[in-house]
């Protein structure tokens, strides 16, 4: 027996934990919804750590072991398994799911040990562990789909947790119906890859994918396209990032978990996991790159102006993803990941850092009616600068390492314009990421006198500092400079690597089986010949630093030197107010998209169907009732006239029968 | 004669209710169920005994009838109706539990109400179209009665057109069957109405199909019921009983699908396949305008079944993708929207009878008061909007696969149903279970009864079973696709002329896609 | 010998005086003498067919003509009867019943 028959077990466990509470919850008591909550996870990670001990010793070479339960669904050559992939890239990501996880179902029991309906949180919690895992998990695209569909909706679930406030539930429909839109185009991927392949299984379409598709051919366009388009829905990316600061309605913790840790990296790791097709695309790849970058710089910008302090780190969040997407985007997949896993660290961090302190000040959440609280949370406050400084990027911290690696490889894979996005992106990210520190730790305190802050329980700070540790030591993930310190890097080497040598061979083969003859000579040369510049990457290492430590000082300047003069400086600006406003992009989408349906679907209904098809067929019978009624005018009740109406008959056709024709 | 005897036995129940006095209606209503669960279980034996190896009719009975016109009394089930067979006795029995709290003449109704169950399992066996015909519109009067009779205050309209609409149809059909009779008698020599036998060695030329075709079609489409022909649906629904409702979604929708693959296909394929744009056509514009129209609805019935010609649009889509996974997801998703959305009116039902009303403006909150039915709720939500993990799921994708091989344009059309299926669902969900309770006699609403616990339980069940291991029920289909699929397949190569014809142009054009994907730029 | 058409006219005659009573008149009893004289002017036909014809089955079937009129007669008359008690009447424009 080999031990990747145990995989299936990691998502069993939350899985069993979400039954039980979810069916049971309010019967066996808050402790006991507890301990069944958090041991789910925790065993799935003690499972995942067999599973990786297991992995290290794989033989190099040889395909990695897959799990096949049972066949899912089978239609004439269509087969899918309800299989799970235990590779070194899900291995990663089941990790960070389950090691996150765990903590922060630990810290939950302390936000939430308030609630009434505390077990229908941790079932919604435990589900979602359990459609997470199957996503990074599943060997083929559906299982990784029921995943992603999964999250959604468990998302859907903890966003609208406090269901009888509006706003939560229309947050929750919107995060939904917005990932729909992304799903969609997911799925319009997975029916082209079956086209194209004629399976969906992962490592049979990246394994046939540089004999089958040719390489930046429109198919491997298209698909790719699609794929990404499915990602930016998870990922909150440009255009459809919108749902994701809404989701802040949800309890921190969700926060933590799902919109900034695990969930929304979904995307990032689905491009990662197909990395062998976009590899055949450039043109997508030019795409994600952009979209990466522009989100990073763009949700930065939308940053520095919120005073919702989860506001601010949703769209830290979604400018750190676009970072993520950037790397895919010149082909750095490590990178991506390894952002993934230190953001996965410090953003989870910085979000239960953010709810200890609504927590402690009795769920207010705008930064203005903070500050000073650094003395009343000695322990949520280190945590939360240890996390805002490896955010910033500043050595030795785990952000500066990933980061750092992002911006390289945007330069030296990319050009200066993914650079100059990406290092713009990092300054304004160390602005708002310390404007947050310094109005809700620092400065005067503008604390309602009512409200009496005090720090969190040990079952809260605990995690924080587990959390805050590995954002401080994360980065040894991913030393750069010396090949070979890059464990990530020599980690995931295995399920990366891409010969483009051989699909650029392949292609051509193909386009000149169809009479085309095109020579990638050109791409291939560019592409073999980017080095590694040690000094180069040294240099940048400053420069960035250099930045990241510009927009503490600026942040510094206007938050704790200067507090008045940001109020000054922006009063009446157009463009601040632009900002602040989030660019209108809400309210453009609601004008152009929402209300156009609505209304459409409104005439629709009652102009086209209820007057239209149904106003025909009542038309029709109205028709027929109408002839009817003049001919029942015949049918008078008189006997005697239809004896008349016989006679005249009989007369008139006496007298036809008698004429000549 | 097992099919025979689990066909006819409702009615026989209906006969034996007769003698019961009226006045008991505790006894009436415990033998009509008994009487339904009996045929449920009996009819499991059925998928016992099913080879699913073969496409071949099983279960065959062909007895002479009347002689002189070749009309015989034969029936047998294959693939296509095996599980929509089992379907029907299930859901009689589910609607029969359903209807306990049915307050004027329980005697009579019950009595409608497994009359109607011979008459719907009728239509699924006859392999004659004499009988056919005979039970397609047999079970139209029961229907009749249950919507005119039990139904809520426009129910004369709404059975009056309901009647009438299914009729037109049906007397074209029947038209068209008395020309087939005869055609078949002039070629072949026989006065016959074997389906089977017609189906096998009739010789029809194009004009001669697509003529046929859009007749049976009409029959069909309007029991489908197809966008534009759908309008009945809303106004039926929203006036049948619960009951009746659910039988309709459940299985008298799927008698039109049925005909599809039954008759349009296998007799008409070179139709079939010069009319594919138009149905399919027609199908997306019913998937996405169900779901547009159903967005704005007040009445949760109307929603429900305005998401029916959402839903039956896929099916159609996925009957004229012609390849295997289009026509299994079909299969499927007839199954599956039987399933959810019984179970949808079911509990639309349930909340009627608390609080005399369906408008979704009288709900919100009901989370809170009603906790049991907020989960059985939501299961059937999210399975109805096509949650992955649940029975919707696996139909819709089945369909959206097939038809993406050979139609991408309507593919990409159709996929967007998932976004609007999303949006109409979960707003409605939202207005009816989340937000803050407004009215006050909502506070005091009851939980589901055991009696209710027990109707939803197996649909919950299945909704699960399907939506995870599909291979049980999808394996009663494969022999008689592949079988349907030879059925189509070779007409509609050899014997259609030009390119300009869909069925040809089909591979040609997939080639001259895929040529052109590799096309670089 | 008288001729046929005598015959013929006068049935005709007495027919035409049956039909236009039974359209003319309001009355329920007279509309039936009417219709009986209708019945009697056949019968003439049908004897006088029979003797120009010199077969037999004119008679029989004149027999058979009687034997209706008389069954018609006396339900007729109940229903007429009946009516009246109804309705205290036997004007066939107050018994518009079945009208649409």
């Amino acid at each position: 027996m080999s031990f990747v028959n145990l995989a299936f077990l990691v998502p069993l466990f939350p899985l069993i934990g979400s039954i039980i509470n979810g069916f049971f919850g309010l019967k066996i008591g808050k402790d006991r919804v507890s301990w069944v909550a958090c041991t789910g996870p925790v065993l799935s990670f003690i499972v995942t750590l067999v599973l990786f001990a297991g992995t290290l010793f794989h033989t190099a070479g040889t395909p990695y072991p897959e799990q096949s339960l049972f066949t899912w669904i089978s239609a004439g050559n269509f087969h899918v398994d309800f299989g799970f992939q235990i590779d070194p890239l899900s291995l990663v990501m089941m990790m960070v799911v389950t090691g996150v996880g765990s903590i922060i179902h630990i810290y939950s029991i302390g936000y939430m040990h308030e609630e009434y309906s505390y077990y229908r949180y941790f079932a919604y919690l435990n589900l979602f562990l359990f459609s997470m895992l199957l996503l990074v998990m599943g060997n083929n695209f559906l299982v990784m789909f029921i995943g992603w569909e999964g999250v959604g909706v468990c998302s859907y679930f903890l966003i609208g947790y406090y269901f009888e406030k509006k706003s939560a539930c229309d947050a929750g429909v919107k995060a939904f119906v917005v990932n729909r839109v992304g799903d969609f185009a997911f799925l319009l991927g997975i029916f082209g890859i079956f086209k194209m392949f004629g399976t969906i299984d992962f490592t049979e379409v990246m394994l046939a994918a540089p004999t089958t598709l040719i390489y930046n051919s429109e198919a491997a366009t298209l698909i790719t396209l699609a794929l990404f388009v499915g990602a930016t829905g998870k990922s909150a990316q440009i255009p459809l990032y919108t749902w994701l600061p809404d989701a802040m309605e949800g309890p921190t913790p969700v926060s933590a978990l799902i919109h900034a840790a695990t969930m929304v990296t979904a995307g990032v790791y689905m491009v990662v996991r197909c990395s062998a097709l976009f590899n055949l695309a450039p043109l997508t790849m030019m795409i994600i790159a952009l979209v990466g970058g522009g989100t990073a710089l763009f949700a930065a910008t939308i940053g520095c102006t919120q005073w919702d302090i989860k506001r601010v780190l949703a769209y830290s969040t979604v400018s750190q993803i676009g970072y993520m997407f950037l790397a895919c985007g010149v082909g750095a997949y490590t990178a991506a990941i390894f952002h993934l896993v230190t953001h996965a660290f410090f953003k989870a961090c910085l979000f239960l850092g953010s709810g200890s302190v609504i927590h402690g000040m009795h769920h207010e959440q705008d930064i203005r009616k903070m500050g000073g609280l650094k003395d009343h949370f000695p322990i949520t406050y280190v945590t939360f600068l240890v996390s805002t400084i490896a955010i910033a990027g500043i050595f030795p911290f785990s952000g500066f390492f990933s980061k750092d690696e992002i911006l390289y490889h945007a330069l030296m894979d990319g050009n200066v314009i993914y650079w100059g996005m990406g290092i713009s992106g990092a300054f304004i990210t160390a602005f708002y990421m310390f404007r947050l520190v310094f109005l809700t730790f620092h400065g005067p305190s503008n604390v309602d006198p009512h409200v009496h802050p005090h720090e969190s329980p040990k079952v809260m700070t605990l995690p924080l500092i587990i959390l805050a540790f590995l954002a401080l030591t994360g980065g040894l993930l991913g030393i750069p400079l010396i090949h070979g310190w890059h464990i990530l890097h020599n980690w995931l080497e295995p399920v990366l690597a891409f010969d483009l040598e051989t699909a650029l061979h392949a292609s051509e083969r193909m386009l000149a089986e169809h009479g085309h003859h095109t020579s990638f000579a050109e791409v291939l040369h560019k592409a073999q010949h980017t080095s590694h510049n040690i000094w180069l990457e040294i240099t940048l290492m400053v420069f960035s630093v250099g930045v990241a430590l510009a927009g503490i000082a600026t942040a510094w300047f206007f938050y704790i030197k200067r507090p008045e003069l940001p109020g000054k400086l922006v009063k009446g600006q157009w463009g601040f107010n632009l900002v602040e406003n989030k660019y209108y992009v809400d309210e453009l989408y609601d004008e152009t998209i929402v209300k156009p349906i609505v209304k459409g679907s409104d005439m629709l209904w009652k102009q086209a169907d209820v007057r239209g098809v149904d106003g025909a067929v009542n038309g029709v019978a109205w028709v027929i009732s109408f002839l009817s009624k003049i001919a029942s005018s015949f049918q008078s009740g008189f006997v005697r006239n239809y004896a008349l109406i016989m006679v005249v008959g009989f007369i008139f056709l006496m007298i036809v029968s008698q004429m000549e024709f | 004669m097992f099919l025979t005897f689990l066909t006819f036995l409702p009615l026989v129940g209906a006969i034996a209710l007769a003698f019961i006095p009226k006045e008991e209606e505790g006894a009436i209503k415990q033998t009509a169920l008994a009487v339904a669960i009996a045929d449920f279980l009996l009819s499991l034996q059925l998928y016992a005994d099913f080879d699913t190896t073969t496409a071949a009719m099983q279960f065959t009975m062909d007895i002479p009838w009347i002689t002189d016109w070749g009309i015989s009394y034969h029936v047998g089930l294959d693939g296509i109706s095996l599980l929509l067979y089992i379907m029907t006795t299930m859901l009689t029995a589910i609607a029969i539990l359903a209807s306990f709290g049915v307050k004027k003449h329980v005697k009579e109704y019950m009595m409608a109400m497994l009359a109607l169950s011979t008459g719907m399992l009728g239509v699924f066996i006859s392999l004659d179209f004499f009988l056919f015909y005979v039970f397609w519109e047999f079970q139209l009067i029961p229907m009749y009665l249950i919507i005119g009779v039990w139904g809520g205050p426009r129910r004369i309209y709404a059975a009056v057109k309901f009647f009438i609409y299914t009729a037109v149809g049906s007397l074209l059909m029947l038209v068209a069957i008395i020309w087939m009779y005869f055609h078949f008698h002039e070629t072949v020599g026989v006065f016959t109405t074997d389906i089977m036998l017609i189906t096998q060695q009739i010789n029809l030329d194009m004009i001669e199909q697509k003529w046929l075709f859009c007749a049976f079609f009409l029959a069909f489409a309007i029991k489908v019921p197809m966008f534009p022909f759908h309008t009945w649906l809303p106004d039926a629904h929203v006036e049948a009983p619960t009951a009746g409702s659910v039988i309709l979604a459940g299985v008298l929708l799927k008698m039109g699908t049925y005909g599809f693959l039954r008759f349009n296909l296998p007799l008409f394929p070179l139709a079939s396949v010069e009319f594919l744009p138009y149905v399919c056509g027609l199908a997306v514009i019913g998937i996405v305008y169900g779901a547009l129209v159903a967005m704005m609805q007040e009445d949760l019935k109307k929603l429900v079944a305005y998401s029916s010609v959402s839903h039956l649009g896929f099916v159609m889509l996925g009957i004229f993708a012609f390849n295997h996974y289009g026509l299994q997801g079909a299969l499927l998703q007839n199954i599956n929207h039987g399933i959810t959305s019984g179970a949808l009116f079911l509990l639309v039902g349930m909340i009627y009878d608390r609080r005399h009303t369906r408008l979704i403006k009288d709900f919100g909150g009901l989370a809170k008061v009603i906790p049991v039915f907020t989960v059985c709720f939501m299961i059937m939500t999210l399975s109805s909007v096509g949650l992955p993990g649940t029975n919707g799921f696996i139909g819709e994708f089945l369909i959206l696969l097939g038809i993406f091989q050979n139609q991408m344009g309507f593919a990409i059309v159709a996929t967007s149903g998932v976004i609007f299926a999303a949006c109409y669902m979960l707003w409605m969900f939202q207005r009816v279970m989340f937000l803050e309770i407004k009215h006050p006699e909502n506070e005091k609403l009851t939980d589901m009864t055991p009696r209710e616990l027990c109707t939803m339980i197996p649909l919950i069940i299945f909704v699960f079973w399907i939506g995870f291991y599909p291979k049980p029920f999808t394996k009663t289909f494969d022999a008689s696709i592949e079988h349907l699929i030879t059925q189509v397949e070779p007409k509609k190569t050899h014997e259609s002329p030009g390119g300009h014809h869909a069925a040809v142009a089909t591979p040609v054009k997939m080639a001259k896609a895929e040529a052109g994907l590799h096309e670089t730029h | 010998m008288v001729p046929l058409s005598h015959y013929l006219i006068l049935s005709a005659t007495l027919f035409s005086i049956g039909v236009l009573g039974v359209l003319i008149r309001r009355n329920a009893i007279v509309v039936f003498m009417c219709v009986e004289i209708m019945l009697n002017a056949v019968n003439i036909s049908l004897i006088a067919f029979d003797r120009y014809l010199n077969q037999h089955d004119g008679q029989i079937f004149s027999f058979m003509v009687m034997c209706v009129a008389a069954a018609e007669v006396s339900v007729g008359l109940a229903i007429v009867i009946s009516l009246f008690r109804n309705k205290a009447t036997v004007n066939l424009d107050e018994l518009n019943l079945m009208k649409w």
